[in-house]
């Protein structure tokens, strides 16, 4: 959806995103740019939402983990992080799966390498790296049709 | 029908996946308020003078809580702690860590909070810190606690300790089996080591975070993000003065547990502000701020062992120093459950531990996964290593000549029952193919690359004597609702309660919720953490479904007239000579509308006694082995995880899926442990609390395979055969992963983390640097 928002010059945009669209799916976990659970994909890249403000989004399409799917059926990857038991807790969920959208994006049919590589930034502290793994690599074998490519932004 | 089935979609998952999941910093009660903690910038220091007057005049701020405040206000006691009330809501006194609350404040706006802070003055006059084991036990040290005040109730593991008058020893755990000296005289080879393992954080995802609210009557409601919610009532009723029927505790899914969320943490100081402020105030630490708040416990080990020949071990003396830090926290219990464990999984007939927690002028040490056996663990498994290297033996033979088999005696005396040792160490010694040398290949002899292969194993207790009590109600549809007081921290412990409750009542899971924790709703459960709710909570669940079973029966034979022997229930009906009831008709028969619950209870109760009278010490026992493969840059001491396997005697798995998550991610847990994580401290500062300078796994350093493997050896007592399994695969990694390194390179590393650079020094002094 298209929304106008006013913001104070200093808030980043994750605090917009959860404090004035209430949109919660992203967590604030180091604040510092390196665990990326607060991941949203801006123009389809990812970016850390605490260290990016929300000025700097201006205009741009931002995605989050509730703008995914199609609103009845879940995107690929997140029946896949399902299947696989790619999370424990959740609170990096969000972030591994935005990531792990735009890796598919950018490189339809990743490598080994290339998953461990573009996931590099993201955190779980319940270890479920090799799941997430598997998750990926399940929605990375799907056929063309079944990976949507544009989704409705937050 | 749902026990140990594979494609079992967890409860929590849903939510999790499209970002709905509700977590404690995503919520909001109206008229909420933003609380701030200023922090002591000092290890140690007197307060001379506090004065608040300017903070209070920052347009927006509604409360300041300083010791003024806690002092003279008679509705308040201010100490408080789990095992000793040496801990205060801000400090009263002295301030004794970095990091150590001195004042609070509420206001409109985080900002304002943050801004009226800055202007509340203290003054302070530094004494001297004690930033070390050795020093703290030296005579004439500075005291960290000159009086110590018992809680008005405390644990029953715990009732007869006490800290050690005069010294800053805050528990001394002494286990004596045998006689010692004995041991030594009767051994061929004594062998002596001391290892080290430093401070580290549990580093949780979702930082520590309450809102509280106390309305007119004196009420307390809370939202917390704790992993005992009924402790944190218990010392809320016990600082407020009011029946814990007058303080409800309600816990959202938490981002992470790992034991660093057990016992108060911010939930006193954010009530006090709420009760000054009259509006809920919410505080959500920031990441640094969990550094000061609760670490897992730095050791020193000393550990003798006198051995036979042939490898038989014959005495052990040990001591564990542990660094609890500023306040006694859960220490206590991890000196008992250190000392308890520093023999190993093995049977040795002359044992003397003493197991010490210290207080230091360092952030508060509490329970961390592995809670104090990760500490022992690492030093008798790898002195292991180094006896069977002077013995020539294989570090795999040895460990199975001397580990605990069903029916051994522990060191206390006790019979040991479920124990699943031996199978671990030889499922994960198979997976790494054991024995088999991956050095001959070629590319490995002629490079500075060298391979090498270790293995470790463990045993641990759970609490014990505990309680959990759960309720099942079945609705008029004849769906179900769990209310249990476990939380949900990522386990998948809602899944389990619930797979169980179906498989007894033949209930599908899509028919089945579980309530969610809140004190004022659920019966009491003690905690979640020592690895203890599937096989508590899953009991008292499972009987409270046979309870509702019961009902049902009773109902049948009362309104259909069939005698209790012909009611049979088969999956999820009850099967009656002549017809098949839904449970939703009796349900209608018993009401006579479709309306109407049964409520089933269910109590678990462990003691300290079995059957016949004899102590034990835990209701049931974690057994579990790690192997690792290793690849050693001879050159940098650079070393690479290459391959690792985990067995965990599981009991039965409920959830394999969910099991083997456990195991490996307390694998990757571990791994942190063994390789990067430290806290880095500096004159008492801790110069790394952010996740830049303190280094977590992450997805680069997996290796290539790990593997958990669940070995399944029924409990009798467990719902199943379960036992219970969070901590178990932790323990192992570090000591496995050192004993590949001298597998691999010949040096000996016994001061964690594993790092480069120790292993490139090691290599140097023993010349084998190419």
């Amino acid at each position: 959806m298209d929304r106008a928002l006013e913001v104070e010059a200093r808030s980043s945009l994750l605090e917009v995103v959860r404090e004035q669209l209430g949109l919660t799916g992203a967590k604030l976990g180091c604040d510092m740019q390196v665990c990326g659970a607060c991941t949203l994909l801006v123009n389809g890249k990812p970016v850390s939402a605490c260290s990016v403000l929300a000025v700097d989004a201006d205009g741009c399409d931002v995605l989050t983990i509730e703008g995914l799917g199609d609103g009845k059926k879940h995107h690929p990857l997140q029946e896949a992080f399902m299947e696989f038991g790619a999370l424990q807790c959740g609170y990096c969920t969000s972030g591994f799966i935005l990531t792990a959208k735009a890796l598919l994006d950018e490189f339809p049919r990743p490598t080994a390498e290339q998953i461990k590589n573009y996931i590099g930034g993201n955190f779980c502290r319940c270890g479920c790296y090799q799941e997430i793994m598997q998750a990926i690599k399940k929605v990375a074998r799907l056929p063309e049709s079944e990976t949507p490519k544009i989704e409705d932004g937050g | 029908m749902t026990i140990g089935e594979e494609n079992v979609r967890r409860l929590d998952y849903e939510a999790k996946v499209t970002g709905r999941a509700n977590y404690l910093a995503d919520m909001k009660i109206p008229g909420m308020c933003h609380g701030k903690i200023l922090r002591s910038p000092f290890p140690h220091a007197r307060i001379l003078r506090i004065n608040a007057a300017n903070a209070l005049k920052v347009p927006g701020v509604v409360a300041v809580i300083t010791r003024d405040d806690i002092l003279k206000d008679e509705g308040i006691d201010p100490y408080y702690g789990p095992v000793f009330k040496d801990q205060t809501i801000v400090a009263v006194d002295r301030v004794r860590h970095v990091g150590d609350p001195v004042a609070g404040v509420a206001a409109l706006e985080l900002e304002a909070a943050e801004e009226a802070l800055q202007r509340i003055e203290v003054e302070y006059e530094e004494l001297p810190a004690i930033l070390d084991v050795h020093d703290a036990l030296k005579k004439g040290a500075p005291l960290l606690h000159e009086t110590i005040r018992l809680p008005e109730s405390g644990f029953a593991d715990l009732a007869e300790i006490r800290p050690v008058e005069g010294t800053n020893i805050c528990t001394h755990f002494k286990l004596r089996k045998g006689d010692v000296e004995k041991g030594f005289a009767e051994s061929d080879y004594i062998f002596e080591d001391t290892f080290t393992l430093p401070a580290t954080q549990h580093s949780f995802l979702e930082t520590h975070a309450c809102i509280a609210l106390v309305d007119g009557s004196g009420r307390i409601t809370v939202w917390s993000t704790t992993q005992n919610p009924f402790v944190v009532r218990t010392q809320l009723s016990n600082i407020f003065k009011v029946p814990v029927a007058k303080v409800r505790v309600i816990v959202p899914y938490l981002g992470g547990g790992y034991g660093g969320k057990v016992y108060p943490k911010v939930e006193p100081l954010t009530v006090a502000l709420a009760g000054k402020a009259q509006r809920p105030v919410r505080i959500i630490l920031t990441r640094e701020e969990v550094f000061y708040t609760i670490t897992k416990h730095a050791a020193v080990i000393k550990m003798k062992t006198g051995v036979k020949k042939d490898g038989t071990l014959v005495a052990r003396e040990c001591e564990v120093l542990l660094d609890t830090g500023a306040y006694a926290e859960i220490g206590p219990r991890v000196a008992k459950k250190s000392g308890y464990t520093a023999a190993g999984p093995y049977r040795i007939p002359h044992v003397k531990i003493d197991s010490m927690s210290i207080y230091t002028n360092k952030p508060p040490a509490g329970a961390f996964r592995g809670f104090g056996v990760s500490q022992s663990a690492w030093a008798h498994e790898s002195q292991m290593d180094i006896i069977a290297a002077a013995l020539h033996m294989d570090p795999l033979e040895i460990r199975l000549k001397n580990g605990y088999e069903e029916g051994n005696e522990f060191v206390t005396g006790e019979k040991l029952t479920g124990i699943g040792l031996k199978p671990c160490v030889e499922a994960v010694a198979r997976a790494i193919e054991w024995g088999k040398d991956e050095n001959s290949k070629f590319e490995i002899r002629n490079s500075n690359f060298k391979r090498g292969k270790g293995i470790a194993c463990m045993i641990k207790a759970t609490i014990t004597p505990s309680v959990s009590s759960a309720v099942v109600k079945l609705n008029e549809d004849g769906s179900a609702t769990i209310y249990a007081g476990t939380i949900e921290m990522g386990q998948g412990s809602e899944t389990t309660l619930a797979q169980i409750a179906g498989k007894e009542l033949g209930v599908p899971l899509v028919k089945i919720q579980v309530l969610g924790v809140d004190t004022d709703a659920v019966p009491y459960d003690l905690t979640t953490s020592s690895s203890r709710s599937t096989f508590h909570m899953g009991k008292a669940v499972q009987l409270a479904a046979e309870d509702i079973k019961n009902q049902l029966k009773q109902i049948v034979v009362q309104e259909y007239g069939i005698p209790a022997e012909n009611v049979e229930f088969v999956e999820g009906r009850i099967r009656l000579p002549e017809t098949t009831l839904d449970y939703k008709e009796v349900l209608f028969k018993r009401f006579g509308m479709q309306g109407g619950t049964l409520v089933g209870q269910g109590h678990v109760k462990t003691k300290v006694t079995d059957r016949e009278g004899r102590k034990t010490t835990s209701a049931f026992w974690f057994l579990g082995a790690g192997a690792a493969q290793v690849e050693v840059d001879c050159e940098t001491g650079k070393i690479k995880l290459l391959k690792y396997a985990t067995a965990v005697d599981v009991g039965k798995a409920i959830n394999p899926l969910g099991c083997r998550q456990q195991l490996a991610g307390a694998a990757i847990m571990g791994m942190g442990q063994a390789l990067f994580e430290e806290i880095v401290f500096d004159n008492g500062q801790v110069i790394n609390p952010n996740f830049v300078d303190y280094v977590l796994p992450a997805p680069g350093d997996m290796p290539e395979v790990i593997e958990p493997i669940l070995v399944e050896i029924p409990h009798k007592e467990g719902p199943f055969g379960a036992k219970g399994i969070g901590e178990t695969a932790l323990i192992p990694v570090a000591p496995a992963i050192a004993n590949a390194v001298f597998d691999a390179v010949g040096v000996r590393i016994r001061d964690l983390p594993i790092k480069a650079e120790k292993i490139f020094l090691a290599l140097e002094e023993v010349g084998k640097k190419p």
